[in-house]
């Protein structure tokens, strides 16, 4: 862009400054990629949209958590190993001990957010660093995940007494989750994905504690001498991002039909990239979820549009850790 | 410099500034905040690099295209956020971009030996192998201006050198720029310090809004005419009359104490037994090291573990373990330093005002952010902030507006008790003006304030009553009528106080205007 001095080149200008601009435009770009390598019109069809919104809506409900985390200046590394261990547990609690999901489900929330709130006391209350807090918290809820499985895929292949296998129905909870409302043309799990980033939003935007999370992020010795409870609120986000996590659990159980002690492997990545793509800064202080949003329908669509050209996956991958680079250097504050 | 012009998109921020800077001469540059004196230099120093005007270099037409473009034509510029790297010596910062390199490896011996002949030439007290970071604020300072004598600077250009230096240190510093200045350097030095203006300068150059107001030499340009050609409407008064009534006591403490983390051997403040009355200004004066600061932040609840003594707030004994504890209790404190310890930078001037206040803005923790905007438009009006909007972020406002901003935080709490540490760093004249009307009207609500300056004629003027600190101890205590600096100044250097006060006399003496003070053993002279 050149440093235009008349008016609208002016305003284009201070309308650029604006992150949520070049994350729109980011999205912008990949959405025109889309329309050039539509895949003989399969962009254009409203089940391509679906279907990448489903495959995005995971990695944005951690996102959102992610972005609660990031926006207090911390990090959460946790969040792939809480997703998996939930996933297990409500496997578990619903194959194979037949509870009821009205049990199940908050007693597999409570177990994501326990996890977020144990790394963010320790990351807060002893001021370990939060890289390393969330660190072994990943670590440590894998094992606990593998612990709860036995090392194996919790499926609906149930034991018997005698050592052999039978198959139980997929519980209904797993396939009302994983399926689709509003006329097929919504999934369930799109539509939970934009329930929590509306709760998060109103979070951030309309409660105390978000205002205190940004000024935490922003200095946080200025906000702990303005009375802000500096460890209680970062505990919470982190204990928040946990919940999530957990959300994300329970989908990706519903989505697999089963609970994999192996799942989510890298997704705290994606989510941190998804909020970073967005726009929110990772030194805390600044961004929002309607940027988490941009950043999670970007990375959603180019995934998306990778795979419907039939893109190898090794070049997807190489493709992605490109564009991720590249939307961060577009993202990256102008010194003026 | 001539016809130096500079916009920020629509913002023209200097218009037509010519600036002629002699050798052998300190050139003092003064200004409001925000009248373009940081934007000149940095335009002199190689940082903005877009302008309109003509810079010459000894006849020559130069256009600095970076600060190291800058160096090479022999102006360096110290700026107020020092730009030192705090892990590496003294030595490896002063030579640091210079190749001084030997088949690219540094040779550590030869750079230290350099570095000392430097220090040594120009008489800078500075071990160049220590680490900045483990050095003093002052040492840093110093050693900021021997990077720019490294790189053979002709010209230096220092903004605001003082505002985190103690009176002796100024004045070494004030030696330094002497024999530079007799070494034929050109030194152009922005303050915002009446004394320190007409100590240093040969000619004073006036910044107002952009423009240049004019240039005259110092003996020809009377403090009333400065300070008109500065704000451009003539101030009769610096300080504004402070009526004192004091009422009943406010706040009290006996042995205040705090201790230097777990190992207690270190006690930057011991034993404090003070008083405060509502709607009196108590005046804390200490050099560095007195443990002023450290007093505030440890009766705001701020300073962690390590606090011994007791609190009256009130005439009730206060428990405060926490900056939230304090602010429920009617305690504010404003900090020595806005940008690290007193605003949130990246937040609006809304956000930033209403943050210690939050809670009772809002219901049941859902934030209500109208009645938000009416009390930042409120408290905003009140001490005159100027700003094109309250939804700015704060980090892009002037340091005066910045200063508004962390003060009108604590307007919101109408708090009782005031901790005030340096209200007025470096801000200008008008804004200064503004924080005293609101002190006068703390005071005049039955505020009690506890206020540290380090800018002695304005301790002076604002306080009631004076303590002294040195070593964490009180020296001495004066009331308004019987304060004068040198007296000041050698109980803060840890001398008896003299005559104010009987030094045999057993029981609280009176501080000659009916004030009972308290007791007798902390008032001794620090064992030094």
């Amino acid at each position: 862009m050149n440093r235009d001095t008349s008016s609208a080149g002016a305003r284009l200008a201070r309308f650029w400054e604006n992150p949520a601009a070049r994350a729109l435009a980011a999205l912008l770009l990949v959405g025109i990629i889309g329309c050039v390598f539509n895949a003989d019109g399969a962009f254009f069809k409203a089940g391509t949209h679906r279907d990448a919104l489903r495959q995005a809506s995971i990695f944005g409900i951690l996102a959102c958590g992610m972005t609660l985390v990031i926006i207090g200046g911390g990090i959460d590394l946790a969040v792939g190993s809480l997703l998996a261990l939930v996933a297990v547990c409500f496997s578990q609690l619903v194959i194979h001990w037949s509870w009821p999901p009205l049990l199940a489900i908050p007693v597999c929330l409570l177990i994501g957010a326990a996890g977020g709130a144990a790394a963010g006391g320790i990351a807060a209350g002893f001021r370990v660093q939060p890289f390393i807090a969330t660190l072994a918290m990943m670590v440590f809820a894998r094992g606990m995940a593998k612990t709860v499985s036995g090392g194996m895929k919790v499926s609906t292949a149930v034991q018997n007494a005698d050592g052999t296998y039978r198959y139980v129905d997929v519980p209904a909870i797993f396939r009302w989750i994983d399926s689709r409302i509003l006329g097929d043309h919504l999934t369930v799990v799109t539509a939970i994905f934009i329930g929590c980033a509306l709760a998060t939003w109103l979070l951030l935007a309309r409660h105390t504690w978000g205002r205190y999370l940004y000024a935490i992020g922003g200095n946080e010795e200025a906000a702990r001498l303005s009375g802000v409870p500096v460890r209680a609120v970062k505990l919470l986000s982190y204990a928040a991002s946990g919940l999530l996590a957990g959300v994300a659990g329970l989908c990706q159980a519903a989505q697999e039909q089963q609970g994999d002690p192996e799942a989510g492997a890298g997704y705290e990545l994606t989510a941190i990239a998804i909020v970073v793509i967005g726009g929110t800064a990772l030194t805390g202080g600044r961004g929002g979820i309607g940027l988490t949003l941009l950043g999670t329908l970007t990375i959603g669509y180019l995934e998306k549009i990778l795979s419907i050209n039939a893109v190898p996956e090794a070049s997807r991958l190489m493709l992605t850790g490109i564009i991720i680079i590249a939307a961060v250097l577009a993202q990256r504050r102008r010194a003026t | 410099m001539r016809s130096i012009a500079k916009r920020f998109g629509a913002v023209t921020v200097l218009r037509d500034v010519d600036l002629d800077i002699h050798g052998g001469e300190v050139l003092i540059l003064a200004g409001e905040n925000g009248a373009g004196k940081s934007t000149l230099i940095k335009i002199l120093g190689g940082v903005h690099t877009s302008f309109e005007g003509r810079i010459q270099v000894g006849g020559e037409d130069v256009r600095p295209r970076s600060p190291l473009d800058a160096a090479r034509l022999g102006i360096a510029v110290i700026h107020q956020e020092l730009s030192l790297v705090p892990s590496m010596t003294v030595a490896d910062n002063l030579f640091l971009g210079h190749p001084d390199w030997s088949k690219g490896f540094i040779r550590e011996s030869r750079r230290r030996e350099a570095a000392r002949a430097l220090v040594d030439r120009y008489g800078i007290g500075l071990d160049v192998a220590r680490r900045v970071e483990d050095l003093p604020v002052a040492q840093q300072q110093l050693a900021e201006i021997a990077k720019a004598l490294a790189r053979q600077a002709r010209v230096l250009v220092m903004d605001e050198p003082t505002s985190s230096l103690n009176a002796p240190e100024v004045q070494r510093l004030f030696h330094l720029i002497h024999d530079l200045k007799a070494r034929g350097c050109g030194i152009v030095y922005i303050t915002h310090k009446m004394e320190e203006v007409f100590q240093l300068a040969d000619r004073i150059a006036v910044l107002r809004d952009g423009r240049h107001i004019g240039t005259a030499l110092a003996a020809d340009l009377p403090i009333e005419r400065l300070l008109e050609w500065m704000v451009g409407r003539s101030l009769d008064q610096q300080y504004p009359a402070h009526a004192s009534q004091p009422g009943g006591e406010r706040l009290r403490l006996e042995g205040f104490t705090l201790a230097a983390g777990r190992q207690a051997a270190r006690r930057p403040v011991d034993g404090v037994s003070l008083a405060v009355r509502a709607g009196e200004i108590v005046g804390l004066a200490g050099l560095q090291g007195s443990g002023a600061s450290e007093l505030l932040r440890g009766l705001f609840g701020a300073w962690g573990g390590g606090v011994q003594g007791r609190v009256w707030i009130d005439g009730r004994e206060a428990r405060i373990s926490s900056p939230r504890q304090s602010i429920t209790q009617g305690l504010a404190l404003l900090t020595n330093d806005r940008k690290a310890t007193g605003l949130v930078l990246p937040l609006s001037i809304i956000a930033n005002v209403t943050l210690a206040d939050l809670p009772r803005l809002a219901r049941c923790g859902w934030r209500r952010p109208a009645r938000e905007r009416a009390a930042a438009e409120g408290v905003a009006a009140e001490l005159a902030v100027r700003a094109a909007s309250l939804d700015l972020p704060v980090g892009s406002l002037s340091g005066g507006n910045q200063q508004k901003i962390a003060l009108a935080k604590w307007l919101l709490i109408q708090p009782r008790i005031l901790l005030l540490d340096e209200p007025t760093r470096g801000i200008d004249v008008g804004a200064k003006h503004e924080i005293y009307e609101r002190m006068n009207a703390w005071t005049r609500e039955g505020a009690a304030i506890l206020l540290i300056t380090s800018e002695l004629p304005e301790l002076l003027a604002l306080s009631d009553r004076i303590v002294v600190l040195h070593r964490g101890r009180i020296t001495a205590e004066f009331p308004r009528a019987a304060a004068d600096p040198a007296r000041i100044l050698s109980a803060a250097m840890g001398q008896a106080a003299g005559p104010v006060r009987d030094p045999g006399a057993a029981g609280p003496p009176s501080d000659g205007r009916g004030f009972p003070s308290i007791g007798g053993t902390d008032r001794s002279v620090s064992p030094l």
